[in-house]
């Protein structure tokens, strides 16, 4: 597929094959994930109408924050405390982003040089991109699973968070229609590819209890940040977790979509 | 803060944690505490974020339809249902509930 320009059919070598084959399934993994999350995608718009934003305001969330997890928070907390509550809603949001920090020491070797590139390669960085990436054989692979996971949810998830969108408008009465349960599944959704050890299942069921226990006492918002110190607290000194090996904890986790 | 303040200091503050991905020196964040700690802050921001939106009703605790939509959805993960699938039918069952109430 992308042999030299002029190269004899007789240097195609078994390694070549192999290579040409791995990124082909590369890029197949990588529409198929690309796929899969879009179909969320109208889950978010119609949540995020639904929280009282607009469409405008629901489409730039997609665009510029373009991080599920990060994106569910924020049009949650805002649907529960309005605006009263934006920057525990921000905060939310962004510490739900750290991740993709993480994830981005990860991908930076493989997404290629220049500014513009690294640039855009950051801004698609996200669970989907970086878990098919770092999945493939290759290191040529591994930079086509980048790509083409990060661009196929990037336009599918825009493309339906608009359609999400247009249809929560139009629905209005979104309790009636139990938009409000969809968004705790889409949360439950989230979660669950992450509970696979011991520690991650105790920090979860340890964060819902704080946070069911503040909501009554704190305003809308502060008790999901409150609940994220069980995180630093359990994650500090290491408890229930299994040693780690120095480099390589923050490759574990990446949820498979 | 007006709704849209709100949007574009969140969604800035997400994009600039990204792009600090490729910016800081990898030594520094590739040590497995600080990993350990962004991994479960995540478990226990969505965990905490399923409880209020299935039990908080504005400061209020309250016990309605969202927990046995929220149930069912649990079940239906477990199970490797697609996530939109899941996504309708827990709102269809707190509709339906409500709608029998």
């Amino acid at each position: 597929m992308n042999a030299a320009p002029g190269s004899p059919a007789a240097e195609t070598t078994p390694d070549l094959v192999d290579e040409t084959r791995q990124q082909r399934l590369a890029v197949r993994e990588g529409l198929a994930v690309g796929l899969a999350t879009a179909a969320y995608g109208i889950s978010f718009g119609a949540l995020s109408v639904a929280a009282g934003l607009d469409i405008w305001q629901t489409c730039f969330i997609s665009i510029v924050m373009f991080s599920g997890g990060s994106q569910f928070a924020l049009v949650g907390v805002l649907a529960a405390g309005g605006v009263a509550a934006g920057p525990a809603a921000i905060a939310s949001a962004a510490l739900l982003g750290v991740r993709n920090g993480i994830y981005g020491l990860r991908t930076a070797p493989i997404v290629g040089s220049g500014l513009w590139r690294r640039v855009a390669a950051a801004w698609i960085t996200i669970d989907e991109s970086t878990a098919v990436a770092l999945a493939q054989p290759t290191p040529r692979s591994r930079t086509v699973g980048f790509w083409v996971t990060g661009l196929a949810v990037f336009i599918g998830w825009n493309i339906t968070t608009l359609l999400g969108a247009l249809i929560g408008d139009a629905v209005g009465d979104t309790r009636a229609y139990g938009l409000d349960a969809a968004a705790a599944a889409a949360f439950v959704g989230l979660l669950w590819p992450r509970l696979k050890r011991m520690q991650a299942v105790a920090v979860a069921v340890a964060a819902a209890v704080v946070a069911a226990t503040l909501t009554p006492v704190l305003m809308p918002g502060l008790p999901v940040l409150v609940a994220a110190l069980v995180a630093v607290v359990v994650g500090l000194f290491n408890w229930l977790g299994a040693p780690t090996v120095p480099g390589r904890a923050s490759l574990r986790h990446v949820p498979r979509p | 803060m007006t709704t849209w303040q709100i949007i574009i200091a969140a969604s800035i503050a997400v994009l600039a944690l990204k792009l600090a991905g490729y910016l800081v020196p990898p030594a520094l964040l590739q040590k497995p505490t600080p990993a350990r700690i962004a991994d479960l802050l995540t478990v226990a921001l969505l965990a905490a974020l399923i409880a209020v939106q299935t039990l908080g009703s504005g400061q209020a605790l309250a016990i309605d339809a969202r927990i046995p939509a929220v149930i069912v959805a649990a079940g239906l993960f477990a199970i490797k249902t697609p996530f939109i699938v899941v996504v309708i039918v827990a709102a269809l069952v707190a509709a339906g509930l409500r709608a029998l109430t």
